[in-house]
């Protein structure tokens, strides 16, 4: 483009643009909205740091009456349960990513082979679950029963780990941005598809798989529905699943208060404090909302790519 | 002639073993996950109890054919009425607002003068996408607490009495869809803004230069060129609705039992009977009825899209 053109495009923009109060109104909008979404997280955080004195007294605020660390002091303390669950979220978050993007990315690159033979019967394998499921409790029964997975990090990692939504955007991707000719001259020059797949494709195609190691990563951090379904066991729970347990708890106890009686103290009082529990909410959040600002044109791309149809 | 290029083209190369070996473990992957599941559909059309000492398949076997007799008990509960009506409101409500909202956005903020500004609002915007709904849920929690949250406190600031949020049914249908928007408008901006950024800029200065305003700009090229991408989304959005997410209407409602006409769905009446406390072959009929409902209202409203404009079908 040309300097006068570009001169040209910048005065049709300016020509273009809506009038200055619909500017402030809508920016003013805008900003409000955005406050919206931030409101709760710094609200969180404000509660997470009050102390406990302070909250019983003025209720949650977004300027504490009173700070204080101890919560952070007693998650610290705490570490055999909390440090536990960090742990298991920790594990299933990289172990899943990891056998997310090996299961995600093999297939994509098998689809993405014009010339593969069987490449329309494996397009109906990842596309017939896309419109039809068995539905959650047989989904339940095979893996807590027939895979006697229940109690295990496994129950938490293979049902998340593959999704025809990643494997249509991977294989978009190899077929779009891998050129043809490389695979023939690697073949030619006698390289196996194992080979080719390992040693071209993927250094190659980094970028999307950036996009689905992201997708899986917040995903599996995120979950707590596998850990609802699937996990008894104490050590095996992770945060988020942790939070809902807590939750669950608090639940229990309001909605039997009158049969519980005097022990119903009792039992609130074995609970995490409210700024443990806000504190435990920070700690979750905190990696997600500090990493997706700089991840974010990762995610664009991955959802204009998966937005291809075929 | 004919025959020999028939073999030719059946014969299987070293490439497609190779591929196929490829692909295996995925394939093994959905037929223990996605397809071995579609078997329990049987669930539904059974008198369905794990016999003690069998497995699944060998009690499915045995379990006595029942016929439709699941489904008939299904729906002469006064439960199926409620999670019915509240799934398909809620997601009818959930399609309008959910398309009209972030188009409207994204073609609002692509006017914003400062860039800068666009982009930081956005991306706030998108934060309540990568939340889950546990955490999010403490969030509700810390503005409808009855005695701590923040609004409450603002009630009783103005002089009014407080309000027992987790007790009354009556704000909730307000709660659960301002929620959903909160959470999923930035994912929706995001996705249109992309498709706006893809329009060519030519369309516009051929407008200006014949003195459409700009009303008529996002009248007649902003949205019918983004209207693929609309479609597309709002023909997933039909095929799910008769499923809903079930975080939203299970965390946020902190497993109220005094919220069960507003926020109880198919889904969640199905989780009551894996945690023991609802009836397994009702709920597989409720989860078999919204597999099939889903699958023939997905590919209706497909039929009918690709009918009123040609090429605008997801498949």
């Amino acid at each position: 483009m040309s300097r006068y053109e570009k001169q040209a495009l910048e005065g049709v923009e300016r020509f273009n643009r809506v009038s200055k109060t619909t500017n402030i109104g809508l920016s003013a909008l805008f900003i409000f909205f955005a406050i919206i979404c931030l409101m709760p997280v710094i609200l969180v955080f404000m509660i997470s740091i009050s102390s406990e004195q302070s909250i019983a007294t003025y209720g949650y605020r977004f300027w504490p009456k009173e700070f204080s660390l101890e919560a952070y002091r007693f998650l610290w303390e705490s570490k055999e349960s909390i440090m536990g669950s960090f742990i298991v979220s920790i594990v299933v978050t990289v172990l899943g990513t990891i056998v997310g993007l090996l299961l995600n990315t093999s297939i994509a690159y098998s689809l993405s082979r014009r010339n593969f033979k069987f490449r329309g019967f494996f397009t109906w394998v990842i596309f017939i679950p896309m419109l039809f499921g068995g539905g959650m409790i047989s989904f339940y029964i095979t893996v807590a029963t027939v895979l006697k997975l229940k109690d295990t990090l496994w129950a938490l990692i293979l049902p998340m780990a593959v999704s025809s939504f990643y494997i249509v955007m991977l294989r978009t991707f190899f077929q779009t941005t891998v050129p043809d000719s490389l695979i023939e001259s690697a073949k030619i020059d006698g390289a196996s598809q194992f080979k080719i797949f390992t040693t071209i494709v993927l250094p190659i195609s980094l970028p999307a798989i950036a996009t689905v190691g992201l997708f899986l990563t917040f995903a599996y951090w995120n979950d707590w529905y596998n850990a609802l379904l699937f996990i008894d066991n104490n050590k095996l729970v992770p945060l988020q699943a942790m939070l809902n347990r807590i939750q669950n708890d608090i639940a229990f106890i309001n909605d039997n208060l009158s049969t519980l009686g005097a022990s119903a103290a009792e039992l609130i009082a074995k609970l995490p404090s409210e700024s443990v529990r806000m504190a435990i909410v920070v700690i979750v959040v905190l990696p997600i909302a500090c990493s997706y600002p700089f991840f974010q044109k990762y995610f664009i791309s991955g959802l204009t790519i998966g937005a291809v149809k075929e | 002639m004919d025959k020999q290029n028939k073999v030719k083209r059946f014969k299987v190369s070293r490439d497609d073993i190779e591929l196929t070996l490829l692909a295996l473990p995925t394939t093994i992957w959905y037929l223990v996950f996605s397809f071995f599941p579609m078997i329990g559909i049987l669930i539904a059309f059974k008198d369905f109890r794990m016999m003690p000492g069998k497995g699944f398949i060998a009690s499915l076997i045995s379990s006595e054919w029942v016929g439709l007799t699941n489904f008939e008990f299904l729906f002469k509960t006064p439960d199926a009425l409620i999670i019915l009506r509240n799934t398909v409101c809620y997601n009818v409500i959930f399609i309008i607002l959910g398309t009209v909202i972030p188009v409207a956005l994204a073609i609002a903020i692509n006017q914003l003068y400062s860039k800068k500004l666009a982009k930081t609002c956005q991306t706030a915007m998108f934060l309540p996408h990568f939340l889950s709904w546990v955490v999010v849920s403490y969030f509700l929690f810390a503005f409808l607490s009855y005695d701590k949250g923040i609004i409450n406190q603002l009630l009783s600031s103005m002089g009014q009495s407080s309000v027992q949020w987790y007790m009354d049914p009556k704000y909730w249908p307000y709660i659960i869809v301002f929620m959903h928007i909160w959470k999923s408008v930035g994912y929706g901006m995001v996705v249109y803004l992309a498709a706006i950024t893809g329009i060519d800029q030519t369309y516009y200065e051929a407008a200006i230069i014949d003195g459409a305003t700009k009303w008529q700009q996002i009248r007649y090229i902003t949205i019918p060129l983004i209207k693929p991408i609309i479609i597309i989304m709002f023909i997933m959005a039909v095929g799910g609705i008769f499923r809903s997410d079930f975080g939203l209407f299970y965390q946020l409602p902190r497993n109220a039992g005094a919220l069960f006409n507003a926020t109880a769905t198919i889904d969640t009446y199905v989780y009551r009977a894996i945690e023991g406390t609802g009836s397994m072959a009702m709920s597989s009929a409720a989860a078999f009825f919204q597999s099939v409902i889903g699958f023939i209202t997905i590919v209706t409203a497909n039929t009918i899209v690709k009918k009123i404009d040609g090429e605008n079908g997801l498949f």
